[in-house]
């Protein structure tokens, strides 16, 4: 029951991005297409998993003062293994991905739910708190780059959905401005249906 | 160099261009007084880890640097946070020890910089430039300051509108972080009309 809750809370009601606004900073330059979003937050949900898997079981032999320059090796060292997967596997998204895969290191997602969860909870509910919070991130991630993607050149994972019917895509779309203001969007519908959230 | 500077400062912006440091950048822009404190921490940080991180990739990583056939790049994500860090950590103990004011107006800032995204992206980004636009230290420190200039630039403004917004009528569902993601989309188109600038 509670690891049920776990696991659905950060994908709507407590999402990591558009509730705690944590993470944005990678998070927006790889919405241009759904491909690498989706590539994206594959990773960071990868990397979030393991390193509070990693982080819950030395939590009892590790002294609080070395504590964070633990939790940046362990994190530096996944994202490491995923940027020379990504590099042998997919060398296409990973050249558009380019130092946005480094930046996994500093997305406070992942430093967060170590620090919140996995240094006070048993290996297995951190390790389904990390897989929640990977998979909230990468939801965001999709909804903004589908919206980006379908309007601003007219398809979906490269393939062609509106220029068949004559649409002419916004190029505007593809700016990085843009997905600031889908994001904002975002949390304006998500905050209009959860009004506890709505600030005073 | 000149054109280095302009080009990281306003047409390859942090924030409005790449993102970077966007978590602190909306958590912390609720006053001008303590954004203009961040800015300032996160532009020193910025001039002095970048210069850092270029030699360290020049004489350690970069491919036979150290000696024919040793590529050691694959490290640099972890070396580069391990530098960041510990470079911090280092200001943040001198400041405490010779300037217990300064340390007690910077002193709450100077750990969340450590995970500040610009930062670190600052680092990433100078290592895919060395060769084309980066190609000495001097360049690196041109680099780092006009990021971090960028940066301070990009929050300060961001706090001014967010304190002139308090008196207006935004919807409920809007206030707070959903009013300054719009506004910084709309302050990022307002710098696209920097691109294409040549010195």
């Amino acid at each position: 029951m509670k690891l049920s809750k776990n696991f659905t809370n950060p994908l709507a009601a407590n999402n990591p991005v558009i509730v705690q606004i944590l993470g944005i900073c990678s998070a927006l330059a790889v919405t241009v297409k759904l491909e690498p979003a989706l590539v994206m937050g594959l990773s960071v949900t990868f990397v979030c998993a393991f390193s509070n898997l990693i982080m819950s079981l030395l939590r009892k032999g590790l002294p609080s003062r070395i504590r964070i320059i633990v939790q940046l090796v362990v994190i530096a060292t996944l994202v490491i293994v995923v940027d020379q997967f990504l590099r042998a596997y997919m060398y296409e998204v990973s050249k558009q991905l380019s130092v946005y895969v480094g930046l996994i290191i500093t997305n406070c997602i992942v430093m967060g739910r170590v620090e919140a969860f996995a240094l006070g909870n048993k290996p297995w509910d951190s390790f389904v708190d990390g897989v929640a919070n990977g998979l909230g991130y990468a939801f965001i991630l999709v909804l903004v780059a589908f919206f980006r993607e379908l309007l601003g050149s007219g398809t979906l994972f490269g393939i062609d959905i509106l220029n068949r019917f004559g649409y002419v895509g916004n190029s505007l779309m593809l700016f990085p401005p843009m997905a600031l203001i889908i994001i904002g969007c975002i949390i304006w519908v998500h905050r209009s249906l959860n009004k506890d959230l709505q600030e005073k | 160099m000149l054109n280095l500077f302009i080009n990281s400062v306003f047409i390859e912006n942090m924030v409005f261009a790449y993102f970077f440091g966007m978590c602190s950048y909306i958590a912390v822009s609720k006053s001008v007084k303590t954004a203009l404190g961040l800015g300032a921490a996160v532009t020193f940080v910025q001039v002095m880890t970048v210069p850092l991180n270029y030699l360290l990739n020049e004489y350690v990583l970069a491919p036979n640097a150290l000696g024919e056939g040793i590529d050691l790049s694959f490290l640099s994500f972890i070396l580069f946070i391990a530098v960041i860090a510990a470079f911090v950590q280092l200001v943040e103990m001198v400041v405490e020890k010779f300037s217990p004011s300064l340390y007690n107006q910077l002193g709450i800032f100077l750990p969340l910089i450590a995970v500040n995204c610009a930062i670190m992206g600052g680092s990433l980004f100078m290592q895919q430039m060395v060769g084309t636009e980066i190609n000495s230290v001097g360049d690196s420190i041109v680099y780092g300051l006009g990021s971090g200039i960028g940066w301070w630039l990009a929050i300060v403004m961001m706090a001014a509108i967010r304190e002139k917004i308090e008196y207006s009528h935004v919807p409920a569902a809007m206030k707070g972080p959903g009013i300054a993601f719009i506004i910084t989309g709309l302050m990022g188109m307002a710098f696209m009309i920097f691109s294409g600038i040549q010195l």
